[in-house]
């Protein structure tokens, strides 16, 4: 194929035009072209509508130039300029005789009008008739322009013309009426329901053209409804079949393909009625197997449809030996050098992934390839990858990721998705508390006012909360720290309002929680938090909460408030502010502060925004004082809803809205006016007349009771956004994740941890220990991965069933402890534990349970470990043969292999190598280690989701700065 | 479906548009715009494909070619395959290439009502009709020559009020 050539070839083929094209045209296209700014193209344009204008204005056009005028409309509405006043020009050119002419004024109107334009009345007629036509083109334009123009209050006049074509003689007709049918069912379904057999019967039509033009539309028709159309499986089998056999004419191939298209068509379909039915999927077994194996892999489109095959394999019940063929196509797609072809393979990886979570572990170097491709397509598709195959054990390297990422971009749609993907993921795997807290800053500070509200509200709710055990100390830890990073943060300029919200409620219920920061300080921030955002009235409104809260601690505490000044002139400038609820919260403060102790601690006590509050909605403590109202002659309370004489809005509204939907021309004559009647009376009203609503329907009480109703915080990774404290809690207990593929799966263990991938990678690399360095070095020129990605890619798959750190391996914690220490002693340390593992005495294989190691401080690995070997004692022995390593022969090879010989390397080194390397060996080391002592699985402690459930009623209220606070009734009203 | 197809010239300026649904001018012109501005930064060799969730609203897909001067463009929803659409906007580029003897961006400017109908032929309401140049060629010559043939009989030159009387 050609290339197309650039402009050079200049204007001397204006003749060659051949649609006729005038000079006028020419010259405009011209002009447009060398305009050398964007106002110099719009005078241009402008004055070219202009002079339009003045030409239709004319009294008699020739045809031609008619035509002619329109193509030059159309082309100046492409450029963006409004030509509607030659629409209806357009439109009485659809009724000429002239094919040439129609077609024109088919192609105008098409582009020109919506639907539901006034015009389309006057085009109606000339369709129906051109539908009628003996001339197969004049009834293709009509068809051509149908799918546009028409809409579901038009479809009744064209749809008998339609389905009588679908009879047509030639077979390009009966293919577009198909089409066209399908368009009528995308716009209004209902209209052509009773029609839906006719597709059925077009399968079997003698034209494969037709056929394949039917399979659109039963597309459609089993996505909505699977079930119906069970019954195909057999036929659209056998035209796949037949098909791949290469039984359609010649004209059908595409680059040698048998009508890849259908075939492309027919996949999807299958993919549709084999999802989740294995009976169905057994007759497809065969087809798809034949096209995995015929299918050419050179071209584009015969990997297109091979792409097509394995979304298919994915989606229907599995078969094995098909995901191996799936597992190689995609393994060739992501080796191959086009980005398209990766593009496919991560897409496709990503669907198989659910169902065979092991291949994602052959693929781990392409997929970081991808990772770092410059191409942000590639990029964001790997991350959707990724996020599909986040566990707890790599979660942090793919939020950091991610979070880096997010920071590295402008798109704002796509910096508030995987803002979100960082919420979920992290609030599902969080590993600690202190993670969490730390990458939800990150993510609000770069990415804040994108961020869902709820998000910041449960970021308050874990701090409040803690870790759902009763451990005061941890949580009151937790809480130090998060205060103290908050107030480092608001140093920064510019945060983004959410978070600054959390930041004073944190502050404000914690700051002086820990004593170590005094009651003046965190006020002077928050009056200073107040000031510097003082625009945005619900940080406002937080701040000064905040700043109430605090003082209502002092005092209770029996400490001596003094208010700084800069707190006095904010409140009172609060208490004068247009916004009633910042002034509401103003003279709370007041009214507050000036209680006794014993009064502001029940209004506030310290550390309570996990009691539950219980809230009288009825008001029923008012109804004495209502009662003594009415005794007196007072008019009881009639709901706003209920007062006659007044026009009930929101049922007008409601009558406005539905005239809206059923719009159009209205046969019948209007109804007369006439006065409105209420139509719903709440239930609550009616159930005593006494009963005062003066608060109609406050939002928190909706808000309140859904958090109770919402059902327990799912094993599987739900879509909700909540916290997912499980991880969480095993994390910080006893060493208790599971590795699946051990077999002793735990339900309630994360559902997406699948993949365990210790032993076959360990398998791989059992070299012994001794030779371990020269190993490697001799593998090192075959395998040019740099360590960088090497530890990235560990990170991502190898530690699949990674443990808690602290508990898992001393290694870890000296290499930790090295990075914050001076660099020196980093080396000899790091070095001598490694030395110290490479030379453990190993005797015995099987007699693990007696050896010790310096590596290991704790004795439940141990236990685990011989949990572990019972299991893969046979992989193991296979594989080592005699003995060569200590206790954890498995850990030292895998270990060895990567990251050994980089520290030896290292103490050689008169100069400290960079942390990195260190990371990587101690995370490496400690990856595999974990990989085999997560066997048994405690579930210890008190259940996570309870404390979720307990639901933080009251602080919501104190969180949301619009909701009204209960006890402000005391005060107003008695 | 295919939502759209652009054809837009490397200066951002459009030279063939049609959605498949309706859309206001602003907004077609929005689009283009945004169109643009996401293919021009994008370097070479990297994939054909781009997120158009942010242009076209949740599940849509783009899939570009850059010929020369010009950037085919489809949108499309998930029913289709991307590869598949690759392969529809070379079969697009061939028959241009076939229609206008060695194709460039001007005789794509020029004629702009044959690129419609040639485009009509491939892509029908939204779904692919037609994958072969060769048939794609065939059904735009024969509509050539019985416009010329009806021309021939009709185009005499009439006044317009001769024709709305009609």
């Amino acid at each position: 194929m050609e290339q197309l050539k650039t402009i050079g070839r200049e204007l001397a083929m204006g003749s060659q035009g051949g649609f006729g094209q005038s000079k006028e045209f020419l010259d405009l296209v011209k002009s447009i072209g060398e305009a050398r700014s964007k106002a110099e193209e719009e005078r241009i344009v402008l004055l070219e509508i202009e002079t339009l204008k003045r030409r239709l204005s004319e009294p008699e056009i020739p045809k031609r130039k008619m035509k002619e005028y329109i193509i030059r409309l159309v082309y100046v509405e492409m450029l963006g300029h409004d030509g509607s006043f030659a629409y209806i020009h357009a439109v009485k050119m659809t009724h000429d005789d002239n094919l040439l002419l129609k077609r024109t004024g088919y192609l105008a109107v098409s582009l020109f009008l919506s639907d539901d334009h006034d015009l389309i009345i006057l085009i109606v007629n000339t369709i129906q008739k051109d539908l009628k036509s003996d001339n197969y083109l004049v009834v293709c334009a009509a068809l051509n322009a149908v799918c546009k123009l028409i809409n579901d209050e038009t479809v009744p006049a064209v749809l008998p013309q339609v389905v009588d074509l679908l009879a047509h003689p030639k077979e390009a007709v009966r293919k577009k009426a198909i089409m066209a049918l399908h368009r009528f069912y995308q716009k209004s379904p209902s209209s052509v329901s009773h029609l839906v057999s006719n597709f059925r019967k077009r399968l079997c039509d003698n034209d494969p053209g037709v056929m394949g033009a039917t399979l659109c539309p039963l597309f459609d028709l089993i996505t909505i409804d699977v079930n119906s159309y069970k019954d195909l499986v057999v036929s659209f089998v056998s035209i796949l079949k037949q098909v791949a056999e290469r039984r359609l004419p010649k004209t059908y191939d595409y680059h040698q393909l048998p009508a890849p298209f259908i075939q492309i068509r027919l996949l999807k379909i299958l993919a549709l009625l084999g999802n989740g039915d294995k009976q169905s999927s057994e007759k497809m077994y065969m087809v798809v197997g034949d096209i995995f194996r015929k299918c050419d892999s050179s071209s584009n489109i015969g990997n297109a449809v091979l792409y097509e095959c394995i979304c298919c394999v994915s989606a229907i019940y599995p078969n094995p030996k098909l995901l191996e063929q799936a597992a190689q196509v995609i393994s060739r797609f992501l080796k191959s050098d086009s980005h398209n072809l990766k593009y496919m393979g991560i897409d496709a990886l990503g669907r198989l992934i659910k169902i065979s979570p092991e291949i994602a572990e052959q693929h781990q170097l392409a997929v970081i390839d991808c990772l770092e491709d410059p191409d942000d397509t590639l990029k964001r598709k790997t991350f959707e990858l990724l996020y599909k195959m986040t566990k707890s054990s790599n979660v942090e390297v793919i939020v950091d990721r991610m979070i880096d990422y997010m920071i590295s971009i402008n798109d704002n749609h796509y910096k508030t998705y995987i803002a979100s993907r960082c919420v979920e993921l992290a609030e599902q795997f969080a590993p600690s508390n202190q993670w969490f807290i730390q990458t939800m800053n990150k993510v609000f500070e770069h990415a804040g006012d994108l961020v869902n509200v709820k998000v910041a509200h449960n970021l308050m709710k874990l701090i409040a909360e803690g870790f759902g055990e009763d451990d005061d100390s941890a949580d009151s830890q937790l809480r130090s720290s998060a205060v103290e990073s908050y107030l480092r943060i608001l140093g920064e300029p510019k945060l983004p309002s959410v978070f600054l919200q959390v930041i004073c409620w944190v502050l404000g219920e914690y700051g002086t929680a820990d004593g170590k920061y005094s009651a003046s300080y965190i006020t002077g921030k928050l009056c200073d938090v107040a000031e510097a955002y003082s625009n945005d009235e619900s940080v406002k409104a937080y701040a000064v909460t905040a700043i109430m809260k605090i003082y209502a601690f002092e005092i209770s505490a029996q400490r001596k408030v003094d208010i700084l000044p800069e707190c006095q002139s904010l409140v009172e400038e609060l208490s004068a502010s247009h916004s009633t609820d910042l002034q509401q919260r103003a003279y709370e403060l007041q009214a507050v502060i000036s209680l006794d102790a014993p009064a502001v601690e029940s209004i506030m006590p310290s550390d309570a925004s996990c009691e539950d509050i219980e809230i009288d909605k009825s008001l029923s403590f008012l109804n004495g004082y209502v009662q003594q109202a009415l005794e007196k002659g007072a008019q009881p309370y009639i709901p706003e809803n209920e007062r006659s004489g007044m026009l009930n809005i929101s049922n007008f509204s409601n009558q406005d809205q539905h005239e809206a939907l059923t719009h159009g021309l209205r046969f019948e004559a209007y109804e007369l006016p006439k006065l409105a009647v209420p139509s719903r009376i709440p239930p609550a009203a009616v159930a005593s007349s006494t009963e005062l609503v003066p608060v109609p329907e406050p939002s928190y009480a909706r808000e309140i009771r859904q958090p109770a109703s919402l059902p327990p915080v799912s094993d599987s990774g739900s879509s909700e956004l909540k916290l997912r404290l499980d991880g969480v809690q095993r994390k910080w207990g006893r060493p208790t994740y599971s590795t699946p593929a051990l077999s002793i799966s735990n339900s309630s263990s994360s559902s997406s941890q699948k993949s365990a991938n210790g032993v076959t990678q360990v398998d791989s690399v059992s070299t012994s220990n001794s030779k371990a360095r020269d190993t490697y070095e001799s593998r090192r020129p075959q395998v040019e991965i740099s360590p960088e990605k090497q530890k990235l890619a560990s990170s991502l798959f190898g530690g699949s069933s990674k443990t808690e750190r602290r508990q898992s391996s001393a290694n870890h914690k000296v290499s930790k402890a090295n990075i914050h220490a001076s660099e020196k002693p980093q080396v000899p340390k790091a070095a001598a534990v490694h030395t110290e593992v490479n030379h453990e005495p190993a005797p015995d294989l099987l007699d693990l349970g007696d050896s010790t190691s310096s590596t290991a401080p704790t004795v439940d690995p141990f236990k685990q470990l011989e949990g572990l070997l019972d299991q893969t004692e046979v992989a193991l022995t296979a594989n080592h043969g005699a003995a060569d390593a200590a206790k954890t022969p498995d850990v030292m090879g895998l270990y060895a292999d990567t990251s050994l010989s980089r520290l030896s390397s290292s103490v050689d080194d008169p100069l400290p190598t960079n942390r990195d390397e260190f990371n990587l060996a101690s995370e490496l080391s400690n990856a595999t280690r974990t990989a085999q002592s997560g066997v048994t699985q405690l579930n210890k402690g008190p259940n996570p989701k309870d404390s979720l459930e307990k639901d933080a009623l009251v602080r919501q209220m104190g969180v949301t700065p619009t909701s009204q606070n209960p006890n402000l009734f005391k005060d107003l009203l008695g | 479906m295919i939502r759209a197809v652009m054809v837009i010239n490397t200066q951002g300026k459009p030279r063939l548009a049609k959605f498949y649904e309706f859309q206001p001018v602003e907004k077609q012109q929005e689009h283009i715009r945004s169109v643009y501005g996401v293919l021009s930064s994008r370097a070479e060799n990297v994939s054909n494909f781009v997120d158009a969730e942010s242009i076209f609203g949740p599940d849509t897909r783009l899939v570009y070619k850059h010929f020369a001067t010009l950037y085919f463009v489809f949108v499309f929803d998930s029913s289709e395959n991307e590869l598949a659409m690759l392969d529809l906007i070379q079969v697009f580029v061939e028959t241009l290439d076939k229609c206008f003897k060695n194709v460039c961006e001007l005789d794509v400017v020029l004629n702009y009502s044959k690129m419609h109908t040639v485009l009509d032929e491939i892509i029908f309401g939204g779904q692919v009709l037609e994958t072969s140049s060769t048939e794609v060629m065939k059904a735009v010559e024969e509509i050539s020559k019985l416009e010329t043939a009806s021309n021939a009989i009709s185009l005499v030159p009439k006044s317009v009020s001769a024709w709305r009387n009609r």
